[in-house]
């Protein structure tokens, strides 16, 4: 039995967009290229990348709503364009950012609606709803009508939907667009319990909030422009950009204390400073982060005291520029339609 | 299995659809609307005729026209239904994408939308029908209805309907704008064709093979018929044929539009599915 749950290969898919007079040329967009992708069972697995990037048609194509233009994918061992009804019973989806749902409903009503079109019995769906809200912290909420909540609870009414079929495989599309801070962390406490709670559920979780996927994902894929740019453990992803440990450290004045003095340290490679009015502050570049020992025994010989100290290590914003050579509100300045 | 995910679609999709329409006002104003609606139509009609015959509501032709007229509602209701299902979920509602990627049944899922505008169509020609009787002079008499011919008649109208439904849900599917207006523009071309509320010999004779192909057409002349027999027989387009032989063409083209209806609503699911329309919205 496959240890995959979501798999493609060669994954392509190309719109076809009609230009705004008749006559016009259809131009071709190309969304995905080339996407070649493993998901393990129980991973948590994150698509990073700017609006445009190509996430969304990817999930798109993962959940059998769209059919790729090249290669294949599979999602819980099935062919999602030739086998979508034995995909289909055993995913779900929730996109964020937007009011989904039957205002005219409660909030029980919604979800028990949703959960009968997967064949939930009428007792364990109304049992798992009133567990799910719970956790998501809107019980008190159940019999409102959805028309009636605001932005942030109907959204998390729609997270809830996609967990309350206990799906193999989950796909959130931003999950956490639009909500504010209160909520996000909701979410994302929520996502991880439910996730935990059974080592054969899987996520795809797209986003491009950088903390968001550095925060929750196993695995992050970062894709720009339909091309999957590179995939790894968002630790891994980083020390490839960059194998020096970086800090910062605000110190009172120096006594005499010189950049090249600092680099003389065994394993010390970069060393700038600054001057600010109670002191400096000193950017060192270390090889090993046991280096910093004796960066703070040479201050103690000269008489410095440490009043901040800080271990700043890249982030994926600073892969993405790498990989990319713009940051991502840059790219998606660009303007590609996702 | 497939049985089983059928029927959870049909019965969860009319629960649905029932809920949706008899939710979005308080009980008394949608009782106020169920009444009036149906009633403001079949006013215009009345009015029309009485204007035109000056009043001669004694004729064989009113109830011709009435009982078309009150009947044509379901095509409204369950045709226009089922296709509008589409439009509410991808526009409106915005959940469209998430009952694709349900293990339902999409074709039955919508067709159990349809049934729920069927209940709420029977009460608006319920409605109209006992005004007719009782204040229009439209004579029917209960010990003379065919009741078999009627409710088998009904039946398959209802499901021709709602599979004609179909095939216009999966033209909207491939449809960016203006895809309101297909269950709209059928239903009064329909109208038009069907001898709702006139004969087809009114009809100029090149136009009239058009009404002969609708299964509408037969399935209208056997609801007068079983209701009003013999003033229903009385009008020439199909007063050659027995009730039996109009049945069986009914069925005949409920059978062929129904397969067709089926086939087409395939082919523009595969479509809407490779060019990426099933969640596409038109912000207005």
């Amino acid at each position: 039995m496959s240890t995959l749950a979501i798999e493609t290969k060669d994954l392509g898919r190309i719109y076809k967009l009609r230009g705004n007079k008749k006559k016009e040329a259809r131009k071709e967009l190309i969304a995905l290229q080339d996407v070649n992708l493993t998901v393990k069972k129980g991973e948590l697995f994150g698509l990073l990348g700017p609006n445009g990037a190509g996430k969304t048609t990817l999930i798109k194509i993962l959940t059998t709503l769209l059919s790729p233009t090249s290669g294949w994918a599979k999602v819980a061992g099935a062919d999602v364009d030739r086998e979508p009804d034995l995909v289909r019973p055993r995913i779900n989806m929730v996109s964020g950012g937007e009011s989904s749902g039957y205002g005219l409903l409660t909030v029980r009503e919604n979800l028990w609606m949703f959960s009968q079109f997967y064949g939930v019995p009428s007792k364990e769906a109304n049992e798992r709803i009133e567990a799910l809200l719970e956790m998501i912290g809107m019980k008190d909420r159940m019999h409102t009508k959805s028309s009636d909540l605001s932005t942030g609870l109907r959204q998390k009414m729609n997270i809830v939907r996609g967990f309350l079929t206990e799906p193999e495989v989950l796909f959130l599309d931003e999950p956490t667009l639009g909500l504010d801070v209160g909520a996000m962390r909701d979410v994302r406490k929520f996502v991880l319990e439910w996730l935990r709670a059974d080592k054969e559920r899987t996520l795809l979780l797209t986003t491009h909030y950088m903390m968001e996927a550095d925060e929750l994902c196993d695995r992050v894929a970062i894709i720009n422009k339909g091309r999957v740019l590179a995939c790894d453990t968002p630790t891994a992803l980083k020390q490839k950009l960059q194998k020096d440990v970086l800090f910062e450290i605000h110190t009172s004045p120096l006594n005499g204390l010189t950049p090249q003095m600092l680099v003389d340290q065994p394993e010390v490679t970069k060393a700038a400073i600054t001057e600010t009015e109670t002191g400096a502050k000193l950017s060192l570049s270390l090889v090993e982060e046991s280096a910093l020992a004796r960066v703070i025994n040479l201050f103690t010989q000269k008489d410095i005291k440490v009043m901040n100290l800080n271990k700043r290590e890249p982030t994926l914003e600073d892969v993405f520029v790498d990989l990319v050579g713009r940051s991502m509100a840059e790219e998606e300045d660009s303007g590609q339609p996702e | 299995m497939q049985t089983s995910t059928s029927w959870r679609s049909f019965r969860t999709a009319a629960w649905l659809g029932w809920v949706i329409e008899s939710n979005w006002t308080d009980p008394f104003l949608f009782a106020v609307y169920s009444i009036v609606k149906p009633l403001s139509g079949a006013a215009i009609l009345v009015i029309m005729y009485g204007v035109i015959t000056e009043g001669n509501f004694d004729s064989a032709l009113f109830p011709y026209i009435y009982l078309g007229n009150a009947f044509y509602i379901y095509v409204g209701a369950v045709m226009t239904g089922v296709s509008w299902a589409v439009v509410d979920d991808r526009e409106l509602y915005k959940t469209l994408k998430y009952m694709y990627i349900a293990p339902i049944n999409i074709p039955i899922y919508l067709l159990g939308r349809g049934g729920a505008r069927f209940i709420v169509g029977s009460i608006a020609v319920l409605i109209t029908i006992l005004t007719g009787v009782f204040f229009l002079n439209v004579n029917i008499n209960l010990a003379e209805v065919n009741w078999g011919l009627f409710f088998v008649s009904l039946t398959i109208g209802v499901i021709m309907l709602a599979l004609i439904g179909l095939m216009l849900a999966g033209w909207t599917l491939i449809t960016a704008r203006h895809e309101g207006f297909i269950g709209e523009a059928v239903a009064a071309a329909l109208y038009i064709f069907s001898g709702a509320v006139f004969p087809l010999d009114v009809l100029p004779e090149w136009l009239r093979p058009v009404g002969y192909f609708m299964p509408t057409t037969y399935w209208l002349e056997l609801l007068r018929r079983s209701l009003v027999g013999d003033v229903a027989q009385a009008f020439p387009t199909l007063s050659q044929f027995s009730n039996l032989e109009i049945l069986g063409v009914m069925i005949g083209l409920s059978i062929l539009f129904g397969l067709v209806s089926v086939w087409v609503f395939k082919i523009c699911d595969n479509i809407a599915r490779e060019n990426g329309m099933i969640d596409r919205t038109t912000n207005y």
